[in-house]
C-alpha cells in the first residue's frame, strides 16, 4: 500500500482527447458496462440525462391527466368524469407538473452541464447526486403507486387545510402526497447543496465569479433560494401527515388549530419554488441566445443580480397568494407592492435579451425560434401576474380561470419553451446527433400555436367569472366557446410536443453527426467532444474571459483562456477546488469511484416513508437502522480519498 | 482578480480541513436546517399570538428546573468538543479521544434529562395545538441531537482508529460544528419555548 499523497505540484501539459493522457482518464472515469455499472453510476452526464427522461416521463403523465379532463370540459354539462375523478385528475396534474416535472427537467439540465460549464469533471458530491436522483425517482414512484392503489390526493397541488386534514378528507391519497413531498424535498435540498458547493468551489481557474456562465448564477441563485425554502414546505407537509395519522392538532379546524398556517407555510415555500422552475430556464434562455445570435448577452452584469435580486424579492411575496384570506390591509399593502416590484428585475432580464437579438445576427434554428416564443410568452405571463399582485384586481380574478391562464403562461411559458431550446441546444452535446430541424420548426409551431389557442382563452372565462377547478359548467354562461377552443389549443399543444419526441427518437439513430461545436457556441460545454468523454476535460482549462472559445473574436491576444493546456489532474479521479471569488487554485480533490450504495441509501430511505403510510412503525425503523448503517459505510473515511491522517495497511 | 499562476504551485490533495467540499457541505446543511427551525418557531409563534380562549401555554409557563441546567450542559458540551478538534488539529491524542468521547456522553446525558422532561409532562403529544408544538419542535431538536450524537460517536470511533490527525481532520470538523449548530439553535428553542411565556410577550387576550 501506498502512502497517502498529501501535497503535489500538478503537471502542467498540453494533451489532446486521443492522447495516452486521455486513455488513462478514460479508464478512471468510465463506468464499467454492464447492469451493475448502470445502477452504481456516478456520471454527472449519465445522472443528469435520467433526470430529464424522468422528468419527461412526469411531464407526458401529467399531460395525459390534463388532456383527459380537457375533454370532460370541451362543452358544458359533460359527465366523462365524476366529481372526485376530476378533483384526483387536476391534483395530480398540479402535482406532477409543478412537482416531478418542472423543477426536476431543470435539474437534469444543471446536472448535466454544471460541470461542463464550469470547466470541471464532476459534481462536488458525485455519490449525492446519484442518491438525490433515486430519491427524486422513488418519489414519483411512491406518489404513483397511491394512484394505482386509488389512493388519490384530490384537494388541488396546494392542498388547502381543513380540507386536507382527515375529518375531511379520509384514505391514503392525501398521505402519499404528503410523504411523497416530504421525500422530494430532501432529494431537492441535498441537490441544492450539491449545486451550491459545485458552483463556487469546483470551477476552472481563472473562472472568477463575474465569469461566472449565465446559466451557472441561475442554478446556483436558486439552490441558495431551495436551501433556505424547502424546509417551510417539508414541515408544513410533516404537520399535515402527524395531524392526519398521529392525532396532533396543527390544521385540523378543532379547537384552537390554525388551518391558515398551512397556506403560510405552503406559500413562503410556494412563491420560491415557482422562481426556482423559472429562474434557471431563464437563466438557460440568457445562455442560448447569444449563441444563436452571434455575440455576447446584453448586460450580462445586470442580468445576473436581476437573477438574485428575483430570489431575494421571492421571498417577500408570498401573501399575494392569500390575498382573499382576510389579513390585514397592511399585510397586503406590502406584499402587493414586493409582487409589482418584481416587475423591474424582470424587466432588466427582458430588454437584455431583446438587445441581444437587436445588436446581434440572429440565426434562426429551433432553439432560437423557442427562446423567441419564449420571449414573448414571458412578457403575456408577466403582464397577468402583474395584475394580479394588485390586490383589488386579485380579489376580482382569485381561483378564476385567469389565474389558470396565468399559471400556464408562466410554468409553461416560463419552463418548457426554455426547456424546449435547451433541448435543440444541448442534444448534440449530450447524444453526439443533431435534431432534425425541419421536424424542429413543426414542433415550435405547432407548440406555440397550440399553447397560445390553448391558453390564452383562459384569462377570458376567467375575466367572465369561471371559477377554476369545477368539474362541469352549466350552459348558457358565456363560457362554451372559449372552453372548446381552449381543450382544441391544448391538443394541438400535445401534437406539437410529441414530434419531440419523434425528433428525439428519429434523431438519436439518425441525426447528422455534431462535432464539439455544432452552434461555434462560447463556453467551455463545447470545446470538449460530443457527447464528451468520461472525465470530461483531458486537462483542467484555465479561463480568462466569459466566452472562452470565442476570444480570438473578441479579446486582445493577451487575455486568452487556456483550453488545450493546463492541469492533468490524473493521480486517480482527481478535479480543482478553486476559491470562491477568485477561482485561485486552492486543492486537489480526489473523488469517490461508482458505488451502489447510493441506490441502496435511497431504497432505504423510501422505506421509511413508506412506513409512514399507516404508520408502520416496523417497517420506519427497520428501515432508517438499514438506511443509518448504508450512511455509516458510504462515508467510513478513506486512504485514497486522502480523508485521513494516516497510511494503514 | 488577481493573476492566474499554475506552474509549480504546490496543492494539497483530499479533504483538508475548510477546504474540503465535504465542510462547505455541511455549511450549507446547516444553513438549511436552521431555515427549519426558523420554520418551526415561526408556527409557534404563529400559534401563540392568537387570541385564545385560556393563557398561552393553555398548562401554564414550562417549568425551567431541568431545561435551564440542561442548556448549561449542552453549551458546555461544545467547548468540549471544540478542545477536542483543537486536540486533533494539534496532535494531541489524548485530548482529541477525550474531547469528542466526553462531548458524545454530555449530549447523551441532555437527551436523557429532555426525556424525563417529556415525561413529567400532564399533557401528551395530541392533547391540544400547544402540546403538539411542544412535543414537535423539541422532539426535532432531539431528533437533531441524535444525529449529532452520531458523528460524535462515529468520529471518536474512528478517532481511536486513528484515522485524523494534523494531517487530515476535516472529518472531524465538520462533526464539531454540526454538533455547535445544535447547540445554538437549543438557545432559540429555550428562548420561544421558555422564556418567551415568562416576558409576558405572548399572552394575547382572548
Amino acid at each position: 500500500m501506498t502512502v497517502t499523497e498529501y501535497e503535489r505540484a500538478p503537471e502542467i501539459v498540453a494533451e489532446g482527447y486521443d492522447s495516452a493522457t486521455a486513455a488513462g482518464l478514460k479508464a478512471l472515469w468510465e463506468t464499467e458496462p454492464g447492469i451493475k455499472g448502470w445502477f452504481s453510476t456516478v456520471d454527472h452526464k449519465e445522472i443528469g440525462i435520467r433526470y430529464i427522461v424522468t422528468a419527461f416521463a412526469f411531464l407526458v403523465a401529467g399531460g395525459i391527466e390534463a388532456l383527459i379532463f380537457r375533454l370532460q370540459l370541451a362543452g358544458p354539462e359533460l359527465h366523462l368524469l365524476g366529481p372526485e375523478q376530476y378533483n384526483q385528475l387536476f391534483t395530480m396534474h398540479g402535482v406532477t407538473m409543478i412537482l416531478w416535472y418542472a423543477f426536476p427537467v431543470l435539474t437534469g439540465f444543471s446536472v448535466f452541464l454544471q460541470p461542463l460549464l464550469l470547466g470541471t469533471r464532476d459534481m462536488a458530491f458525485p455519490r449525492l447526486n446519484a442518491f438525490t436522483y433515486w430519491v427524486f425517482l422513488f418519489s414519483g414512484i411512491f406518489l404513483y403507486v397511491g394512484f394505482a392503489l386509488g389512493s388519490v390526493p384530490n384537494a388541488g397541488w396546494f392542498n388547502y387545510t381543513p380540507l386536507a386534514s382527515r375529518p375531511f378528507n379520509s384514505g391514503f391519497g392525501i398521505d402519499f402526497y404528503a410523504l411523497a413531498n416530504i421525500l422530494l424535498g430532501i432529494s431537492t435540498t441535498l441537490g441544492s447543496i450539491n449545486f451550491v458547493v459545485t458552483i463556487l468551489r469546483e470551477r476552472a481557474p481563472g473562472m472568477s465569479i463575474n465569469r461566472l456562465p449565465i446559466m451557472s448564477w441561475g442554478t446556483l441563485t436558486i439552490s441558495v433560494g431551495l436551501i433556505f425554502s424547502m424546509p417551510s414546505v417539508s414541515l408544513a407537509f410533516f404537520f399535515l401527515w402527524m395531524d392526519r395519522r398521529i392525532g396532533t392538532h396543527f390544521f385540523d379546524g378543532s379547537g384552537e388549530t390554525q388551518p391558515l398556517l398551512w397556506q403560510h407555510l405552503f406559500w413562503i415555500w410556494g412563491h420560491p419554488w415557482v422562481y426556482a422552475i423559472v429562474l434557471p430556464a431563464i437563466s438557460m434562455i440568457s445562455q442560448i441566445l447569444p449563441v444563436s445570435c452571434r455575440r455576447p448577452l446584453v448586460g450580462y452584469t445586470a442580468l445576473a443580480l436581476a437573477t438574485v435580486m428575483t430570489m431575494v424579492l421571492g421571498f417577500g411575496v408570498w401573501v399575494h397568494h392569500m390575498f382573499a384570506t382576510g389579513l390585514s390591509s397592511m399585510a397586503l399593502a406590502f406584499f402587493g407592492a414586493v409582487s409589482i416590484l418584481i416587475v423591474i428585475p424582470s424587466a432588466v432580464s427582458f430588454f437584455g435579451w431583446i438587445a441581444t437579438i437587436w445588436t446581434g445576427r440572429p440565426v434562426l434554428n429551433t432553439s432560437f425560434l423557442f427562446c423567441a416564443g419564449f420571449i414573448i410568452v414571458f412578457v403575456i405571463g408577466g403582464v397577468s401576474g402583474f395584475m394580479t399582485g394588485s390586490v383589488p384586481v386579485d380579489w376580482q380574478l382569485t381561483d378564476t380561470y385567469f389565474v389558470v391562464g396565468h399559471i400556464h403562461y408562466v410554468l409553461i411559458g416560463w419552463n418548457l419553451f426554455a426547456v424546449m431550446a435547451g433541448i435543440y441546444h444541448w442534444f448534440p452535446k449530450m447524444t453526439g446527433r443533431l435534431l432534425d430541424e425541419r421536424i424542429g420548426r413543426w414542433n415550435f409551431w405547432l407548440m406555440f400555436i397550440g399553447f397560445n389557442v390553448g391558453f390564452f382563452p383562459m384569462h377570458i372565462s376567467g375575466l367572465l367569472g369561471m371559477p377554476r377547478r369545477v368539474y362541469t359548467y352549466p350552459e348558457g354562461m358565456g363560457w362554451d366557446t372559449l372552453n372548446l377552443i381552449t381543450t382544441v389549443g391544448s391538443y394541438v399543444f400535445a401534437i406539437g410536443f410529441l414530434l419531440l419526441i419523434v425528433n428525439v427518437v428519429v434523431s438519436r439513430r439518425r441525426g447528422a453527426i455534431a462535432g464539439p461545436n455544432p452552434w461555434d457556441a462560447d463556453s467551455l460545454e463545447w470545446s470538449t467532444p460530443s457527447p464528451p468523454p468520461p472525465y470530461n476535460f483531458v486537462v483542467i482549462p484555465a479561463v480568462a474571459s466569459r466566452s472562452p472559445l470565442w476570444e480570438e473574436r473578441l479579446q486582445a491576444p493577451e487575455n486568452r483562456s487556456s483550453i488545450g493546456e493546463g492541469m492533468v489532474l490524473d493521480h486517480g479521479k482527481e478535479i480543482a477546488a478553486t476559491s470562491a471569488i477568485d477561482a485561485q487554485p486552492e486543492v486537489i480533490l480526489k473523488m469517490p469511484e461508482d458505488s451502489i450504495l447510493p441506490l441502496l441509501t435511497a431504497l432505504a430511505l423510501t422505506g421509511v416513508f413508506a412506513g409512514g403510510l399507516g404508520p408502520m412503525w416496523w417497517l420506519v425503523a427497520a428501515s432508517a437502522v438499514i438506511a443509518l448503517a448504508l450512511t455509516c459505510v458510504w462515508l467510513w473515511p478513506r486512504d485514497r480519498l486522502a480523508q485521513t491522517a494516516r497510511p494503514h495497511p | 482578480m488577481s493573476e492566474l499562476v499554475l506552474e509549480n504551485r504546490r496543492l494539497p490533495t483530499g479533504s483538508i480541513g475548510k477546504l474540503a467540499n465535504g465542510y462547505w457541505g455541511m455549511i450549507c446543511f446547516i444553513l438549511t436546517e436552521a431555515a427549519l427551525f426558523i420554520y418551526l418557531q415561526f408556527a409557534y409563534y404563529y400559534h401563540a399570538v392568537q387570541p385564545h380562549q385560556g393563557p398561552w401555554p393553555p398548562e401554564g409557563i414550562p417549568s425551567m428546573r431541568m431545561a435551564l441546567p440542561n442548556t448549561i450542559l449542552l453549551l458546555a458540551s461544545s467547548f468540549v468538543v471544540w478542545w477536542g478538534e483543537h486536540g486533533t488539529k494539534h496532535g494531541r491524542r489524548s485530548h482529541q479521544l477525550l474531547g469528542l468521547g466526553i462531548g458524545f456522553l454530555m449530549g447523551a446525558v441532555f437527551l436523557g434529562v429532555q426525556g424525563l422532561e417529556w415525561q413529567n409532562k400532564t399533557f401528551g403529544l395530541t392533547s391540544g395545538a400547544y402540546a403538539s408544538l411542544f412535543f414537535t419542535v423539541t422532539g426535532f431538536h432531539m431528533a437533531h441531537v441524535v444525529v449529532g450524537l452520531f458523528l460524535l460517536l462515529a468520529v471518536t470511533v474512528w478517532s481511536f482508529l486513528g484515522y485524523f490527525g494534523p494531517a487530515r481532520s476535516a472529518y472531524v470538523s465538520i462533526a464539531a460544528i454540526y454538533w455547535h449548530f445544535v447547540d445554538a439553535v437549543w438557545i432559540t428553542v429555550f428562548f420561544t419555548l421558555y422564556l418567551t411565556p415568562r416576558l409576558g410577550l405572548l399572552w394575547a387576550a382572548p
